[in-house]
């Protein structure tokens, strides 16, 4: 089935927030304090500027709580007087010209009494730096198994290494956008979100309104990749402010520089490893320390770092597993979800590590993961029991026939001891992926489905999941229209509005089309029960539809459908021990390098991506998803570096913020394997997240492999390049 | 005050245009807020991200760097101007994700297949370097793009 709004985003229809036709409204700016640390002591307002004709919103204007909830009330709406980031939103304003409020928004001046801020999270904070208990930790998370000391103290080989990751800024191509009005009461916002129920939340609170004055909607979102999951939350909020102080339709729409510099980014980690191997190169321990920068809020940084740490161990059969994992409160732009959600930086680590102990142990990289990749029976460091039937080696060996990699890699070294400057290598990961909230996660979301039956047939579905350009609206519209033997075209799928629609779960954790489209053929079953014949399909089912509205004029003929853990699934929050998730999605691949000795430039010139995903739903959506992941992970590796100061990005700008472009990437091969998993909708498992895990480490290793050097910090800029090969020490 | 504004006339997407625009604009603005043609998009303002592509004179433009009153008496082409039939290819070639660079992805895409020499001397890849998209790894708008010549594209 090709994309239901595909079209209308070829031709240019497409409607986005920007783009909707307000009539006279006012548009949005914000004053963001100007020093890391530290406490207001003023706000000047420049004599130069004709104030009368603005709409300024001040902490004091927020009519509920001052705070962005999320997981903790930690986050103000607006300063009141403790900063605790650069950009951190202390004054909104609001005009009718989009240029007079950009100018204003400069011409406020921020007193302030700085502190001393904290900014590398890998080191500890000094007395002064300290903002949290007596260790700036902000949260911390283990998780045991067996006896790693024991099993460390009794190994014939003990592997080190440290392995580091920076920053990513999301750069969706639509920045982040609202707009809100007050209409017979109810505050209403619309935007570019990915989750309408978490907006809905945070502002219920923020603005003193219950679930009947707010209402919250969706506009077509021009990308997120997380960075629309949470942070929609803050500008949604502040557009509300000024649209009930000014009684007017405002919007904000985020200049790329403001964008980039003051809006959550992927959590920079370091991630220590000591690994326990028998003679036979076989893992008898892991012991692992994962480090997350927080950034100044708490924001879902607790989350990340479980989900960082659940898969810090990789797909690996090991018996003593120790993580221990550790999110820090620093003073710098919060760091928040971002596509992986802390599995990328825990997988680098882990992939690259099984690299380096391979070398020590002189095992082939393949060969050690022969040996090692989990096999039925086999359970997780959780102490999840994998018996889902798939062949993972099967899955290692697939990607590296499509690679020809044992040929290529003999090519490559002829290549290498002739060539003046040009060094090419292979590089293999394979690692795994958990679809769906964590633990008990589904459960606590309790997320609901809506269907419809309309009075000419056609069935609605109502969902909060989101189309943010991973083809949501078109995956449900095949799962409905399937469940329901009807055609795609007879589906309506409702635009998410707190005021219409059931409350989904958010759109993340690549959870829409295992988790909701499975709820989803739940609701289609309860549609056709209400109707009273379970197998009715079709023009059938359609028929009836049409005679109970004949019958019930003006009724509403819905179903709903809610939740349902697969059975058996345990999950014991205290000791993080059990089914972490419902099921895994697991993946091989191999990325083929060309660096540069004169440029210390890496390209990645071939890369394969193998992976079982359960069941794929849409051949060219499927697809990419992979593509697209796969690039942003080359883009995470080689090219995205934040460079910041003072806890923000300093680079915020496409011009030396580098993301790749066609020119940069080879193409993705993408091949899939289907192991359909019986409690996701039509056999899928969730792939969104998955493509992110293995692009660093497989480009890593391919590095390694080219030049006999171990890159285990990336980005792998020329600079660090530069580093590595000459063992020079320009870059920290 | 006085009205500083420049009284221009231009062809937009193949009808005459008058109008009066202050000398400040961009030509994205004035598309976009003034000529109620949204479909165009910004994406950085600063002409590296390529979302904001349109056609002057028949030639790919970042619209975000031209100042408005340069079109005068020159051609504007813009996304509005896209037939749905032609990008049928496209739509099942996965071109477009969540579709805000896909404007200026599909203006590029355009001027490739109205000039197919351009092919002959270099690859799609390159030629389409200038849109930056972050959803789709842009195998699905290379394979989007209808290529004459053989690609010479290297693997």
């Amino acid at each position: 089935m090709q994309r239901i709004e595909g079209v209308s985003k070829l031709v240019g229809r497409e409607r986005y927030v920007d783009d909707l036709d307000l009539g006279e409204h006012l548009w949005g700016a914000t004053v963001r304090s100007p020093v890391p640390r530290g406490r207001v002591t003023d706000l000047r307002f420049s004599a130069e500027v004709d104030w009368s004709e603005f709409t300024i919103v001040v902490h004091t204007d927020v009519p509920g709580d001052n705070t962005v909830f999320l997981l903790e009330a930690d986050q103000p709406v607006l300063v009141a007087e403790e900063i605790r980031h650069i950009h951190e939103p202390i004054v909104l304003l609001a005009h009718p010209s989009r240029d007079a409020v950009r100018r204003a928004a400069k011409q406020v001046d921020v007193g302030v009494d700085p502190a001393d801020p904290y900014f590398d999270f890998r080191a500890a904070p000094t007395a002064g730096q300290l903002q949290r208990g007596d260790d700036n930790v902000l949260k911390r998370l283990e998780i045991n198994k067996g006896d790693v000391g024991a099993a460390l103290a009794a190994a014939a080989h003990v592997v080190e290494g440290v392995y580091e990751t920076g920053a990513q800024e999301h750069v969706y191509l639509e920045t982040q956008g609202m707009v809100a009005w007050v209409e017979d009461g109810v505050v209403c916002i619309k935007g570019s979100m990915q989750c309408p129920y978490y907006v809905a939340k945070a502002a219920e609170r923020a603005l003193g309104l219950d679930r009947e004055h707010l209402r919250v909607m969706h506009a077509p979102t021009g990308g997120g990749f997380g960075g629309k999951e949470e942070f929609p939350s803050i500008i949604a909020i502040h557009t509300a402010l000024l649209a009930m102080k000014s009684g007017q339709t405002v919007k904000m729409i985020y200049e790329r520089t403001e964008d980039m510099a003051a809006t959550t980014k992927r959590h920079p980690s370091r991630v220590r490893h000591r690994t326990g191997l028998d003679g036979d190169g076989c893992l008898l321990a892991q012991d692992i320390e994962v480090i997350l920068d927080g950034g100044a809020y708490q924001t879902l940084s607790p989350v990340v770092l479980s989900r960082a740490i659940i898969h810090a161990a990789g797909p690996y059969t090991c018996d003593n597993v120790r993580i221990v994992g550790k999110a820090m409160l620093t003073n710098s732009v919060p760091y928040g979800a971002f596509r992986g959600f802390g599995a990328p930086q825990s997988q680098f680590a882990n992939e690259r590590h099984m690299d380096v102990v391979a070398g020590r142990l002189s095992l082939d990289p393949v060969e050690f993961r022969r040996r090692n990749l989990i096999k039925d029976g086999d359970c997780t460091a959780t102490g999840q029991v994998i018996d889902d039937g798939t062949d993972r080696v099967g899955v290692m060996e697939l990607a590296l026939a499509r690679a020809d990699y044992f040929d290529r890699r003999a090519e490559h070294r002829n290549f290498n001891a002739q060539h003046a400057y040009l060094r090419r290598g292979l590089g293999l990961a394979t690692f795994f992926h958990g679809a769906g909230f964590t633990g008990a996660g589904e459960v606590h979301l309790a997320s609901r489905v809506m269907v419809a039956g309309l009075p000419d047939g056609r069935v609605e579905v109502l969902t909060s999941s989101t189309e943010m350009g991973q083809g949501s609206r078109t995956v449900l519209t095949q799962i409905a229209a399937q469940r329901l033997g009807y055609a795609p075209v007879d589906i309506v799928i409702v635009d998410p509005d707190t005021h219409r629609v059931p409350d989904s779960g958010p759109t993340v954790a690549s959870r829409t089309s295992m988790v909701v489209g499975r709820i989803l053929d739940d609701a289609c079953a309860a549609l056709r029960q209400r109707l009273g014949d379970a197998e009715l399909r079709g023009d059938a089912l359609r028929a009836a539809i049409a005679a109970w509205h004949r019958e019930n004029p003006g009724g509403r003929l819905s179903a709903e459908a809610s939740y349902r853990p697969p059975p058996g699934v345990q999950w014991d929050e205290e000791n993080y021990r059990g089914e972490a998730y419902g099921a895994f999605a697991w993946a091989a691949y191999v990325a083929e390098v060309e660096v540069d000795l004169r440029t210390y430039t890496v390209r990645c010139i071939g890369f394969r991506a193998v992976q079982e995903i359960g069941r794929v739903l849409n051949e060219t959506l499927a697809r990419g998803q992979i593509q697209g992941g796969v690039v942003q992970g080359i883009g995470w590796a080689l090219l995205e570096e934040c460079m910041l100061h003072e806890g923000a990005m300093v680079n915020n700008q496409l011009t030396n913020y580098v993301i790749p472009t066609s020119a940069d990437v080879p193409p993705i091969d993408v091949i899939f394997l289907e192991n359909p998993y019986e409690e996701g909708a039509l056999g899928a498992k969730g792939i969104g997240e998955l493509p992110l895990d293995g692009p660093a480490p497989a480009l890593a290793n391919a590095v390694a492999d080219a030049l006999g050097v171990e890159p285990n910090v990336i980005p792998m800029t020329p600079e660090r390049m530069m580093d590595l090969i000459e063992g020079t020490a320009t870059h920290d | 005050m006085t009205d500083s504004r420049i009284e221009i006339s231009f062809t937009l997407n193949r009808r005459p245009v008058t109008l009066r625009v202050d000398p400040r604009s961009r030509l994205l603005d004035l598309l976009r807020y003034d000529l109620g043609l949204p479909g165009t998009k910004e994406g950085c303002g600063e002409g590296e991200c390529g979302a904001c592509t349109v056609h002057l004179d028949g030639v790919p433009v970042n619209s975000c760097l031209v100042p408005a009153w340069q079109v005068r008496d020159r051609a504007v082409l813009t996304i509005e101007d896209t037939a749905e039939a032609a990008v049928e290819r496209m739509l099942d070639a996965g071109t477009t994700q969540c579709g805000a660079c896909t404007p200026g992805v599909v203006m590029t895409a355009r001027w490739l297949e109205a000039n197919p020499r351009l092919l002959e001397r270099f690859s799609a890849r390159h030629l389409m370097a200038g849109n930056l998209c972050r959803c789709t790894g842009y195998d699905g708008i290379i394979d989007g793009i209808e290529i004459p010549v053989p690609d010479r594209e290297e693997a």
